[in-house]
């Protein structure tokens, strides 16, 4: 355990250093009066449209989700892949069978057109 | 770093003995020295990148750039943070105050974690993990949310499409890097940087990663370039389209916590492409093995760590010079061009080379 007591104080002071960036404006920046077209949100110098939270695109939606199979497949190959070869011929040949699976669910995904943009 | 587990060892021979002495807090003050350290060497890493960018951006454009700001213009980073500093911190009327000021720190510090891994000499690493590489990828993939949070946050439609840009990118680059590192860690049979590293010391530059992997290390680079929003990947902040995309409402130091965040991302990737790809502290001329020279006395091994140091960050500044110049060649993607790319060419061809991999390692056994 004793090689996470670095990683923790280093997590503090990054905590710090960025808090202390945030923090420093309130004594040091300038405050102007302010108006609610200066605080509005931008939109090329018209009055803002709407909430800009209403819908967006689904397609972004899909893009996670493909990602989120995707990133815990190639998770699981870690254990497997570093202890290699102390596991021979069984585990290369199950890992294989994994991967014989996953190629298929990418193959069936493409040809559903799930990573497509049009 | 070395200096660093020497002490944890003291610390817990110690919290075994005795409750609280006072060399225990001589070992907590010691262990702050090499953080502080680092935390102060990225810094002034990240002012030279941002230096360099504009330099080297004027000298492909064949403008004179910064040179007022200390000789060279070396300071004008420096000088541009803190007028950053000094400007009014603007929080949009209709957004989400807390999500808006979280979004900046949450992209610097997951950046900002990667460091612990990276080693820059034999035995300087802040912490030589057994999972090293594989927190790299846990922390790095902490950042989107930082991104997709401001852009959410600023109830900005600019800011809005810009952070969904964002995340969208970075999780499908996420996935070939993610391989590619697979890759490496199965030829050195380890993820942890200093074994990869290691694993590549010996027969000089011909023992790099580099050699073995060359699918692997083309998908990294580019993989490594959209993850940093770098053009020809800068989707995300594309100016043309979407003003400034999630940093449209920021001003002052928060805008520049995002700019401290790209720079920082930018040589993370570098400082990790030498490191699994370059054999990063080592000389990598064949027959010279400059720690052994300098390891027989403690000025001889100051002097062969300095020189570690010095060769890690000469190969990452090589890379980041790529990558600038990179940005003022290749003009920008679209965004179903950049997603194609991503799924549909490089994840394939990232596994296809994992699995050539497997197969040579398997051969070999």
């Amino acid at each position: 355990m004793s090689e996470f007591l670095p990683i923790s104080i280093y997590l503090v002071m990054s905590l710090l250093l960025s808090l202390i960036l945030i923090g420093l404006p309130f004594l040091l920046s300038s405050n102007s009066s302010t108006y609610p077209e200066k605080l509005s949100a931008y939109e090329c110098g018209f009055d803002p449209s709407g909430d800009a939270r209403s819908r967006f695109d689904i397609r972004f939606y899909l893009v996670s989700i493909l990602f989120i199979i995707s990133d815990l497949e190639v998770t699981f190959c870690f254990p497997w892949a570093v202890p290699l070869n102390r596991i021979d011929l069984f585990g290369f040949w199950s890992m294989m069978a994994f991967f014989l699976i996953l190629t298929i669910g990418f193959i069936y995904e493409w040809k559903r057109g799930a990573s497509d943009w049009e | 770093m070395i200096i660093a587990t020497t002490e944890i060892q003291a610390i817990n021979s110690f919290s075994r003995s005795e409750s609280l002495s006072l060399k225990e807090v001589y070992g907590l003050i010691w262990l702050l020295v090499p953080i502080l350290t680092l935390i102060l060497v990225i810094i002034i890493g990240v002012l030279v990148i941002v230096w360099l960018e504009r330099e080297i951006s004027a000298g492909i454009q064949q403008r004179i750039g910064p040179e007022y700001a200390g000789p060279l213009g070396i300071l004008q980073a420096l000088a541009d943070g803190t007028k950053l500093l000094f400007k009014e911190d603007l929080l949009p009327s209709r957004g989400d105050i807390s999500l808006f000021s979280l979004g900046p720190s949450i992209a610097v510090i997951s950046t900002l974690l990667s460091y612990l891994v990276i080693p820059f000499g034999y035995h300087l690493v802040l912490a030589d993990l057994s999972i090293g590489i594989f927190l790299w990828i846990a922390i790095s993939s902490i950042a989107p949310i930082g991104l997709l949070m401001s852009g959410y946050g600023s109830n900005n439609k600019y800011s809005f499409s810009g952070g969904l840009r964002a995340a969208a990118q970075s999780i499908s680059y996420e996935i070939p890097l993610t391989l590619c590192v697979l890759s490496i860690s199965l030829l050195s049979n380890s993820s942890s940087t200093v074994d990869i590293v290691e694993a590549q010391s010996k027969y000089g530059f011909w023992g790099w990663n580099l050699w073995r992997q060359p699918i692997g290390f083309l998908v990294f680079l580019v993989s490594s370039l959209a993850e940093c929003e770098r053009l020809p990947f800068d989707l995300p902040e594309a100016e043309e389209e979407l003003v400034a995309g999630y940093q449209t409402e920021y001003s002052g130091i928060k805008f520049g916590l995002f700019y401290v965040a790209s720079y920082l991302n930018l040589l993370v990737s570098s400082l990790f492409v030498t490191v699994l790809y370059l054999g990063g502290w080592n000389l990598s001329i064949p027959y010279i093995f400059i720690p052994e020279l300098f390891r027989k006395n403690k000025t001889g091994g100051i002097f062969g760590m300095t020189i570690g140091i010095l060769i890690t960050l000469a190969k990452a500044y090589l890379f980041l010079f790529i990558s600038i110049a990179t940005r003022w060649t290749l003009p920008r993607l679209r965004i179903d061009q950049l997603l194609n790319l991503g799924w549909k060419f490089l994840l394939p061809i990232s596994l296809g080379n994992l699995l050539l991999t497997t197969s040579s390692q398997l051969v070999s056994l």
